[in-house]
């Protein structure tokens, strides 16, 4: 299964778990009836403050009562982000399972639609642009523009760019803001460094804001680099909001194959952490110049 | 993609010498869309040899070339050429390594059976590595109860408490199946190690009766050992290095070693292998130590070769860098630097005690930022006297720190940046040619041979 199968497959998955439909009472309609118990009198504020309950590590998180050796599953449980030992069987979670799923995915939601300070790109010295997407919203529902510049967008990325470099860094928010502002920097500057003791230099970084993986495909055109990296905010999960990837292509160019991508992912605090995986793909854009191939053929390189 | 190592283990014991060759099979634990992570994912035993007894030239030498042509003899059985062998160890265990030659034999041995192929001696080393070969690591692991590994050998048996978690702890006593031998009914040696315990002389008559206070003497070492009898002195008297720091909570105590075998085996002689292994075979069994919850492992007599064949090898962390180097890079002493203390000041005063290149170990794991490593790289920089850069650390950021140190460092500098990795003072590293997929296959061990027996 390929990377847009599987997101495919998530995004379906999420729409079945929480449907996007609207609910039959909408929130504010709903005025639910008090029951009054006359013994007690009227409710009260008493001030105390729930638990937060995405404060919980999920980890660390045992619903089973009486379990037989809640040890042992505590330390199966410490290899896995997944929901396990929720005290149920069936779709009827208890009633913290389900808010808490329901919290995670309302993060979800938001680092997709929340966005980079504008501050960012100034702060770390990138070349600020957008693609063709007006809005939040037309990025999510035009992929296509999410991959194209505008022509004066276009004339300002081929004045600030390093005309036919090797290599091409871009940032692109992508999917997840919350991804880019913490990995990000950390990954480009290991990137720069590993490239250095090959003696590649960089020039300029992109800063796409409205990025689809693809508009390094536009960078390519505009620059004539021999490879675009595009480092991306990944389509949040569950488990993490800060997940981000990097697509590496080699001659890219508006409607290359997606076969051609050499494609890092998992880079976040739990997964690959950036540095290092900075470092790696250094030397993985070392080898894709050397073999002058990305993706399926870089593989079919490597295995000839 | 899976790459193979073919690994030699051999095991020069107190009693007997054997050899095993083994496949370890490296797969890629990551999926296709992240940075790899190898791992040894399969041990597979090719060859077993036939168990010899380990030749002695006289009481104090090891006949050295009648070793040799043990071992050859196996490699020729095996059909394997020492060429073909890419990693392992020998290991030069109990009685065997107090004896005179005992580091030339070691390295001559190393050298023949293969490239990389280590020399290895210490009792800590060789508790863990037959606990390892034994299953106890992974008994513990699956049933999450806790075990004492005893590999009780000729001359000496090796201890090892294992928990869910891993190694708790490791020692060494003097106590053996070897450490008196019988020929024809006549005493004809007695180990140095049991001076002024027993009043036993050289061509003496053995007699079961005669020889019952030494086997007493001897299960009363390992009860107390393990906690089941009070210590006394006898148990300090016997200790080779340390013995083990009990776990709180119970648990099972788990056997191999020759003493073993004949634990499973119960030979009618009492002194079937013309020493008291038989007979302390016998009395482990009706002693304390099997009155609880125990276990004997599968083929007893093989844990410690099955340890060192299948078992001292491991694998760095799959980024690493590595820049001018030439493989095998062999004994390189380690030394741990404290991350809490300036590095650079421990580097230099650590590496003056060593005239060869050391390798500095980093313990510890956090989440660590690009400035936080380009400043990690500048302390090292001063900190490197040598001709060379070798640091192993536990974080997993080596790559970017041996890239970080190649722009600082003379271009000419070799360096070895590892991770994934946690080295003790003591011990020493030798590193293989790197995988293709990055991971650099070591072996992490220890060199302490006893002072010889005279």
């Amino acid at each position: 299964m390929n990377q847009d199968e599987l997101k495919t497959l998530v995004a379906q998955l999420l729409r079945e778990i929480a449907p996007e439909t609207e609910p039959a009472v909408k929130a504010s309609e709903y005025h639910p009836t008090v029951v009054v118990d006359e013994r007690h009198g009227n409710p009260t504020d008493t001030g105390a403050v729930l638990e937060d309950i995405s404060e919980i590590d999920l980890r660390k998180q045992y619903l089973v009562e009486n379990p037989k050796d809640a040890a042992k599953f505590m330390a199966l449980k410490t290899k896995t982000p997944a929901r396990l030992g929720v005290g149920r069987a069936g779709p009827r979670y208890k009633t913290v399972t389900a808010l808490r799923f329901r919290a995670d995915h309302a993060a979800a939601q938001d680092s997709v639609f929340s966005e980079v300070p504008e501050s960012f790109a100034k702060e770390n010295g990138l070349v600020p642009v957008k693609t063709m997407c007006k809005d939040k919203d037309e990025y999510l529902t035009r992929p296509d523009l999410g991959r194209k510049f505008d022509e004066e967008t276009a004339k300002t990325i081929a004045a600030a760019l390093p005309k036919a470099p090797k290599v091409q860094l871009v940032i692109g928010d992508g999917l997840s803001s919350a991804a880019i502002e913490a990995n990000a920097m950390d990954c480009a500057k290991a990137i720069e460094q590993g490239l250095k003791t090959y003696g590649i230099s960089l020039g300029k970084t992109l800063y796409v804001q409205y990025c689809r993986v693809g508009a390094g495909d536009a960078v390519g055109d505009i620059t004539d680099c021999e490879v675009v990296c595009v480092l991306v905010g990944e389509r949040p999960g569950l488990v993490t909001a800060e997940s981000m990837s990097a697509y590496i292509t080699y001659k890219p160019h508006a409607g290359i194959s997606e076969s051609a991508r050499t494609v890092v992912s998992n880079i976040h605090k739990q997964g690959t952490q950036a540095v290092e995986a900075g470092a790696h793909i250094a030397s993985l854009l070392h080898t894709i110049l050397e073999k002058r191939a990305s993706g399926v053929a870089l593989l079919r390189e490597a295995g000839a | 993609m899976a790459e193979q190592l073919l690994s030699v283990g051999i095991d020069v014991g107190t009693t007997t010498s054997q050899l095993i060759f083994s496949r370890l099979t490296i797969a890629n634990s990551a999926s296709s869309f992240s940075v790899p992570k190898l791992e040894i994912a399969q041990r597979e035993i090719l060859f077993e040899s036939d168990i010899s007894f380990t030749p002695l030239l006289n009481a104090c030498t090891i006949d050295a070339s009648g070793l040799r042509e043990i071992v050859a003899a196996a490699y020729k059985k095996a059909g394997i050429h020492p060429e073909q062998v890419e990693t392992g160890a020998v290991i030069i265990t109990g009685e065997t390594a107090r004896k005179e030659n005992a580091r030339t034999v070691l390295q001559a041995l190393a050298e023949f059976a293969g490239d990389f192929v280590v020399a290895t001696a210490g009792p800590e080393l060789e508790s863990i590595l037959a606990a390892k070969g034994a299953g106890a690591d992974r008994y513990a692991a699956e049933t999450g109860k806790t075990v004492l590994h005893m590999d009780i050998g000729g001359g000496t048996s090796n201890l090892a408490v294992y928990d869910e978690n891993g190694l708790v702890d490791a020692g060494c006593l003097n106590v053996g199946g070897r450490l008196l031998k019988i020929e024809n009914s006549k005493i004809t040696y007695v180990s140095p190690v049991l001076e002024g315990l027993v009043s036993l002389s050289l061509g003496e008559t053995a007699t079961e009766e005669k020889l019952r206070p030494l086997i007493r003497l001897l299960t009363d070492t390992l009860e107390q050992a393990a906690g089941l009898q009070p210590e006394t002195k006898l148990l300090r008297r016997l200790t080779t290095s340390k013995t083990v720091k009990l776990p709180p909570k119970p648990f099972t105590i788990s056997f191999s070693g020759g003493v073993a075998q004949a634990m499973l085996e119960r030979p009618a002689n009492p002194f079937a292998f013309g020493d008291i292994g038989a007979l302390l075979a016998r009395a482990i069994l009706d002693s304390r130590l099997c009155k609880g919850e125990h276990r004997i492992s599968p083929s007893p007599i093989r844990a410690t070769v099955i340890g060192a064949g299948c078992h001292s090898t491991t694998l760095s962390g799959s980024t690493v860098f590595l820049r001018r180097l030439q493989y095998p890079i062999k004994n390189l002493p380690v030394c741990q630097l404290n991350p809490k203390l300036p590095l650079a000041a421990q580097m230099r005063q650590k590496a003056a005690a060593f005239e060869e290149n050391v390798i500095f170990s980093l313990p510890g794991r956090r989440e660590i930022g690009f400035d936080q490593v380009v400043e990690l790289a500048k302390e090292l920089q001063v900190g490197f006297t040598g001709k060379a850069a070798f640091i192993a650390l536990e974080q997993d950021c080596a790559k970017a720190l041996g890239q970080c140190l190649a722009l600082l460092l003379p271009e000419n500098t070799p360096i070895l940046c590892l991770d994934g990795l946690t080295l003790e003072d003591g011990a020493y590293l030798d590193v293989a040619r790197p995988l293709a997929e990055g991971a650099v296959p070591v072996i992490i061990k220890t060199l302490v041979l006893p002072t010889a027996t005279k």
